[in-house]
């Protein structure tokens, strides 16, 4: 079902590492954005569960950075760019389980290594580009049916 | 485990807060809503993985992300375990988002136990 509208919705967020008030803030309005425009229930909750993983990870391991969104007729496109320590071995990351998270992030709740896999697992097209010392970027995309 | 689709057996908030002898903290009034399945869990991405809309969350975490990651998911009704109480932002944020809370003193494992006995299934298919 493609969406009625002609020019590409667009949403910018900044993260800030650390900050777990804000987490979810860019997920819960871009979930909020889709209702809007009749988006399928079940293609929205995947949009949100990618973006809301992305940001964690964001805010959990990075200095700070961005989170764009693109809603299109046909899909909605998501990029994550962070300034951060960035990921070694992206293959090892992307394994379930895998996670590198301190205590103190277990603690509240983050850390089983399921965030990469659950995001790839609701995306179509799933890409994630990483330079060490420098950042992390994320791209996602979900078309809509 | 059995695929537990099928089973037919949904328990209303208000009896799941009987059953847990449970304080409702948070009341978005939908205690009268059929809740078919729940989902035991302290790691946000396992409930994000696993979960299925409108499942029960049952959890020892209280911090907001708990409230965000349920609205994320669709979940909307959380029992907090062992008397964890959340603050009155995370309260307020839950009633924003039309999330119930539950506070319950018993331990994960017999809050688990004590819905599943009562016929409330999990919400894994696996
Ligand atoms: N933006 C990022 N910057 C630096 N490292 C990252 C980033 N995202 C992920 N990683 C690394 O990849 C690992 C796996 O990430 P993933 O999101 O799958 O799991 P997690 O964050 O550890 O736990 P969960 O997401 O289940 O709470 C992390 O532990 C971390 O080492
Ligand atoms: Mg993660």
């Amino acid at each position: 079902m493609a969406l009625d509208i002609n020019e590409t919705i667009e949403g910018s967020f900044q993260l800030v590492g650390g900050n777990f008030a804000n987490a979810g803030e860019a997920s819960s309005q871009l979930k909020h954005a889709l209702a809007e425009l009749g988006v399928d229930e079940g293609i929205i909750r995947r949009a949100a569960i990618a973006t809301f993983e992305a940001e964690m990870n964001v805010i959990i391991y990075a200095a700070a950075g961005w989170l764009r969104y693109y809603i299109s007729s046909d899909r909605v496109r998501i990029r994550i760019e962070d300034m951060g320590p960035g990921i070694e071995d992206i293959e090892l990351a992307m394994q379930e389980g895998y996670s590198t998270a301190p205590d103190w992030v277990r603690e509240m709740g983050w850390g089983a290594g399921m965030g990469l896999p659950n995001m790839k697992k609701n995306s179509d097209e799933f890409k994630i580009d990483s330079v060490v010392g420098e950042g992390t970027t994320v791209e996602m995309t979900i078309n809509f049916p | 485990m059995q695929n537990h689709k099928d089973i037919d057996n949904k328990l209303t908030l208000k009896e799941i807060a009987k059953i847990l002898e449970a304080e409702v903290i948070a009341d978005s009034g939908n205690s009268d809503i059929n809740i078919k399945n729940a989902c035991s869990a302290d790691m946000m991405s396992a409930v994000l993985y696993y979960h299925t809309p409108n499942s029960l969350l049952i959890t020892g975490l209280t911090q907001p992300h708990v409230i965000r990651t349920a609205e994320i998911a669709g979940i909307k009704s959380i029992v907090f375990v062992l008397d964890k109480k959340p603050d009155a932002r995370t309260i307020e944020l839950a009633r924003t988002k039309n999330i119930s809370l539950l506070s319950t003193s018993y331990c994960m494992y017999t809050a688990s136990g004590r819905l599943y006995k009562a016929g409330l299934p999990g919400c894994l298919y696996k």
